[in-house]
């Protein structure tokens, strides 16, 4: 006979299990398909018959993906660093100030982080054109800040406010200017939400699409998820599908390890977002 | 070391709230002046002002002859023990003590010994390598006075560094720090709600409420001789008693019954034009059992029903109620706020006398209470003053 909360912990566990299954099998699927040879991708089997490095020297072979790779690597560093930057002093004014229009600013970049990106394609593809930075690193850059600086506000200041106010006030007590307070007393300890913010905004970049294929159009600024769409098979009657998942495959372990790593702090950064934010 | 002049000290809120109103005080050099009153009136944002915290709206503020309004906190060299401790929580006790000093580029064989002197005054020499968050909370605000100690300052400034600690071990810290700044002589500001702490620590006392400051003085002072209501109510524990009471010809009527009015009294009533309906304060002490009072004392006899009978051993204190106590009077209001008793709900007015131990006093049952008459205070409802300070009898 088991006990009532043994039955609830197996039916939690069944429900964990479907969960994860559900998140996991598309994953397996990819990474399957990306040791599989061109020939035998159709064959019905989920695991391949014959394992194959091949798709990913292919992928590595052609400028097409590893020039993707290092835009969106330089892209997404950048904007990461910018947004960050930004961010922790926005975010250390709003959690610390007082000052006129708080509440303003604050409404400003939530409004900013509802706006439906597609809307504002189009315009952005314009403006992009006018001023000459379409198809550049910068044009993607700029957008990517402006759309993860509000989260970037929001995850830090709700971590700003976790520091007690007494700590600066006990610095500048103790003698410190106030750049030797936030140098000395603040930053090291706003950096785990400093770094947690970094890891969700890197993700935000590294992972957009949207813009990636809206405002490039050579593989001047191109990043991988564009990129993978450019695929082509080696001949016009063949399917880049190998091509495609090893790629998807490449780009999708650095943010696994990330996580991984840093996963503790990333869900306490999102609760402290969500319930103090 | 160094005397501290507040001169004028206003501060202004941007939204025109008034949090202090002309704060004149001569601080002595190793001066122990403690700032006491309720939440919200303008205690911390003094200390604050000193500090250099906050800035001084009006007034000017002297530290050792220097005008110090418009310099930073670092270049007043005070040193301040927050409420929470404020200990840097990536460092350990020892670099937490020597911040200050390190930021002062002072040589570091020099800060060891100077850490390591104040970590053997104060008993932490074992946790010098410990993390604050590794501390209980005596440990932790005994490291926040030892980052006060280490700096030697001008002054020390304490905002309610007690106030986290239980009750025994703040009793203990009490007197360690009183024992503590005698040792050092060091000019100190401290900060409380707690008239206890208020009387016991303090060289003087300054009382305040709404940003004003009501008095000062010597413990003794302020509890012998209030200046008003509020003053009389918020020092002692438990507080003074009030009545309700109308002056007849030679006696203040009471809900007590018939307070006699003798010559001294009766003089310095004329002479103020006190009004018919005044209030009556009596601290408990100037309560006995009638039946253990001599004959020889002069004083005033009545009855009362004891609700309740606390024994601490050296003392009986005895609860009764009474109708009608003085209403309306905000000062009465905001103490009754300020100690909890209006969320008690109790109805009546509530008056607590301290008697003899060997009082037969028994719950339920009216006894006969004497009351020491010479003893009494008397207030103007209107203005709250005390009309039986012996300043007003000097006129």
């Amino acid at each position: 006979m088991m006990s009532h909360r043994g039955r609830t912990l197996t039916g939690w566990g069944v429900v964990n299990l479907l969960v994860i299954l559900y998140a996991l099998i598309p994953v397996c699927w990819i990474a399957a398909l990306s040791f599989k040879d061109p020939s035998t991708l159709t064959d019905g089997n989920f695991i391949p018959r014959e394992w194959t490095w091949a798709n990913y020297r292919g992928i590595f072979q052609t400028s097409e993906f590893t020039r993707a790779l290092v835009n969106s690597i330089g892209i997404a560093v950048i904007a990461t660093t910018i947004a960050v930057v930004l961010g922790t002093m926005a975010a250390y004014a709003v959690a610390r100030l007082r000052f006129p229009g708080k509440r303003v600013l604050i409404g400003m970049s939530l409004l900013i982080a509802m706006f439906p990106p597609i809307s504002l394609v189009s315009p952005l593809f314009n403006i992009e054109r006018v001023l000459g930075i379409f198809d550049t690193w910068a044009g993607l850059i700029i957008p990517y800040m402006t759309f993860s600086l509000p989260l970037a506000i929001y995850t830090l200041s709700a971590f700003f406010r976790e520091i007690p106010w007494d700590l600066e006030k006990a610095a500048k007590m103790d003698g410190a200017t106030p750049a030797q307070a936030f140098r000395l007393v603040i930053a090291p300890l706003a950096a785990p939400g400093v770094v947690t913010t970094a890891i969700l905004v890197f993700i935000f970049c590294w992972n957009d699409f949207l813009f990636a294929i809206s405002l490039t159009s050579t593989t001047a600024a191109r990043t991988v998820p564009a990129a993978i769409a450019f695929f082509t098979g080696s001949s016009q009657f063949q399917q880049p599908t190998g091509s495609i998942a090893a790629a998807a495959v490449v780009i999708t372990v650095p943010i696994v390890i990330f996580v991984l790593l840093f996963q503790r702090r990333i869900v306490a950064g999102l609760t402290a977002g969500a319930v103090k934010g | 070391m160094a005397e501290i002049v507040l001169d004028g000290i206003t501060k202004r809120y941007p939204d025109g709230a008034l949090a202090v109103r002309d704060f004149n005080l001569t601080i002595a050099d190793g001066e122990f002046v403690i700032l006491v009153g309720p939440s919200g009136c303008g205690k911390s944002t003094t200390l604050n002002m000193i500090a250099g915290l906050e800035d001084i709206t009006e007034g000017t503020l002297r530290i050792d002859g220097r005008v110090v309004n418009d310099r930073a906190p670092k270049d007043r060299d005070i040193a301040m023990v927050f409420q929470s401790y404020a200990l840097y929580p990536h460092m350990n006790v020892r670099d937490n003590m020597g911040f200050a000093l390190r930021l002062a580029k002072v040589d570091k064989a020099v800060i060891r010994t100077k850490v390591e002197e104040a970590a053997r005054i104060l008993d932490l020499t074992q946790h010098l390598d410990r993390k604050p968050a590794n501390l209980s909370g005596g440990q932790r605000q005994r490291v926040a006075m030892g980052r006060a100690i280490v700096r030697d300052p001008k002054a020390f400034l304490m905002d309610e560094p007690l106030s986290n600690l239980d009750a025994k071990l703040r009793v203990q810290m009490r007197t360690q720090i009183a024992a503590l700044q005698r040792r050092l002589g060091t000019t100190t500001v401290y900060v409380t709600h707690d008239q206890v702490e208020a009387m016991t620590l303090g060289d003087r006392v300054v009382v305040m409420r709404g940003g004003l400051v009501q008095q000062v003085g010597t413990p003794q002072h302020l509890y012998d001789a209030p200046v008003n209501l509020f003053v009389a109510g918020f020092i002692g524990s438990p507080g003074m008693n009030f009545l309700g009471a109308t002056l007849e010809q030679n006696a203040l009527r009471t809900s007590l019954g018939d307070l006699a009015v003798d010559d001294r009294l009766r003089r310095l009533l004329e002479r103020q034009d006190a009004p018919r309906e005044l209030i009556v304060g009596i601290r408990p002490e100037d309560f006995e059992d009638a039946a253990l009072v001599g004959e020889r004392r002069t004083g005033q006899a009545c009855t009362a029903t004891v609700d309740v009978r606390e024994s601490v051993g050296s003392d009986v204190y005895v609860h009764f109620t009474q109708e009608g106590g003085p209403a309306g009077i905000t000062e009465l209001a905001e103490l009754a706020a300020d100690s909890g008793l209006a969320d008690t709900g109790m109805r009546g007015h509530r008056i607590v006398a301290r008697l003899d131990p060997a009082t037969r006093a028994a719950e339920g049952s009216p006894m006969d209470l004497w009351i020491d008459t010479s003893r009494i205070h008397v207030f103007d409802p209107a203005t709250g003053a005390n009309l039986t300070h012996p300043e007003r009898a000097e006129y």
